[in-house]
């Protein structure tokens, strides 16, 4: 067997949702236990450097709006992938996979909005401005929210997961242009700093908890993603349950 | 495909005065603007440009939801499905004959309103050019949107919360064109080509993403 033909097989069996939930019973202690140790670093890294010698304690906020904003990209990422699941293979984890991002993702894309929100009002005396990258992430919060109520609207749930599967895969899109936004419009947000070809443009002093910080946080959505899509497999199969007892009941009358 | 083009605009012309409904809209959304920041005329002329475009935009929200709720209802959906041609090139068709019936009297409706907004000829021309180029990307997002609300009961306000962001792009370089041909030192161009470029690369993702849509909401 050719080791992508094995690689496939070991995604399938993962298709089996008693085999996903016995693997997520294993691992979430694990990971929750690795989220809080990379977190507690963090944030003792975070508040034990020295603060900016033109932004003071302020430059901490970073700690909490960078991670949080490229996790609301990674998310949407993650849900593409999923999206791609759903529609070529269905996969039936895919469709739990992509529902349960959704929430999350739009938690991590309001967290990043209210931290920079915070941020800039010192920084620029202005708690909101129409700059590129924030209307760019606005626009992927209202997206993520259209996404949970279009998958909310309709009952059968694997349905409902390939609508939204090719909604998802249509508004991919717009991450692009986030990420470049910054580039290509010359705008009030500062440029990319961190993850660029000539290497990273800011002080290895603050460079460090940003990094520990991220990995906590990356972590964190991971082991909050686990645990939805095994919360949404115990719901499914309490609806199916529910259905086949009110059968049994309907045929006993 | 020439048979379903004229088809679809004369169903869409005859029902309800379907694009009559379309431009008297637009014409109210833009006429309760005035009443809104006041009848200053400079302020009307600079910003006009710019509620055209929003208005428009909302107006080709408008009819969108008829796209293929009707062909579900009566059936014929089915047979879209089932007929030979590729199901992409027939939802490209009727996209075609959506704009032509819903968003190509927008357009040819602009230069009047521009003229209560006190605007200046190059900028009642380039926001004539502009919605000409841009509109087709507003009906081809709007297709996937029309698809997926097939699958819903009632899908009208879902669809247009769906969509709008995604025409945000389009309304950004439409915009930015018309100042960029009223104020000097902006070239015209870039955000022009931009623009055409959007409308090419929609109708590419929508009609594919639409056909996905339907084919998926109709088991």
């Amino acid at each position: 067997m050719s080791e992508t033909s094995l690689a496939i097989s070991k995604i399938s069996d993962l298709a089996n949702p008693t085999r996903f939930l016995a693997l997520a019973q294993r691992i979430i202690p694990w990971m929750a236990a690795a989220t809080a140790i990379c977190l507690i670093i963090g944030l003792y890294l975070s508040f034990s450097t020295k603060g900016d010698y033109q932004q003071g304690e302020t430059v901490r906020i970073m700690y909490l709006h960078v991670p949080s904003a490229w996790l609301s990209m990674m998310c949407y990422t993650v849900m593409s992938i999923s999206a791609i699941g759903t529609l070529v293979w269905r996969h039936p984890l895919a469709d739990v996979s992509a529902k349960a991002a959704a929430p999350l993702g739009a938690a991590f894309t309001l967290l990043a909005l209210v931290t920079g929100s915070l941020w800039g009002k010192p920084m620029w005396g202005t708690w909101w401005v129409w700059d590129a990258r924030l209307t760019s992430v606005f626009i992927l919060f209202l997206m993520y929210l259209g996404l949970v109520a279009l998958n909310r609207a309709i009952d059968d749930p694997s349905r409902a997961a390939r609508v939204t599967a090719v909604l998802i895969l249509v508004g991919f899109v717009n991450i692009p242009i986030i990420k470049f936004s910054v580039d290509w419009w010359n705008t009030l947000h500062q440029p990319a700093s961190v993850v660029r070809l000539a290497g990273p443009a800011i002080d290895p002093e603050f460079l460090r908890p940003l990094f520990v910080m991220a990995i906590g946080f990356t972590l964190l959505f991971f082991t909050l993603h686990i645990m939805a899509m095994r919360n949404e497999i115990w719901r499914r199969r309490v609806a199916a349950q529910r259905r086949l007892a009110a059968r049994m009941a309907s045929r006993e009358d | 495909m020439t048979a379903l083009f004229f088809r679809d605009l004369k169903l869409s012309i005859r029902a309800g005065g379907g694009a009559l409904i379309g431009v008297l809209f637009f014409l109210t959304v833009v006429a309760v603007i005035p009443f809104g920041v006041g009848p200053d005329l400079n302020l009307l002329s600079r910003i006009g440009p710019a509620i055209v475009w929003i208005g428009a935009l909302l107006a080709a929200l408008l009819g969108l939801d008829r796209l293929f709720q009707a062909e579900r209802d009566d059936g014929s959906l089915d047979l879209m499905l089932m007929q030979e041609t590729p199901l992409v090139l027939t939802v490209l068709v009727k996209c075609f004959a959506h704009w032509t019936a819903t968003s190509l009297p927008l357009v040819i409706a602009s230069p009047f309103l521009g003229l209560f907004m006190n605007m200046d000829e190059v900028a009642i021309g380039a926001t004539m050019l502009t919605l000409l180029a841009g509109s087709p990307a507003i009906t081809f997002i709007g297709a996937v949107g029309a698809a997926v609300a097939v699958a819903l009961p009632r899908g009208g306000l879902l669809v247009s919360i769906l969509v709008l962001p995604l025409t945000i792009p389009v309304l950004i370089f439409g915009v930015s064109a018309t100042y960029a041909a009223v104020e000097d030192p902006a070239p015209f161009l870039p955000p022009f080509l931009i623009l055409i470029a959007l409308t090419m690369f929609f109708a590419v993702i929508g009609p594919a993403g639409a056909a996905l849509a339907l084919r998926n909401t109709s088991d």
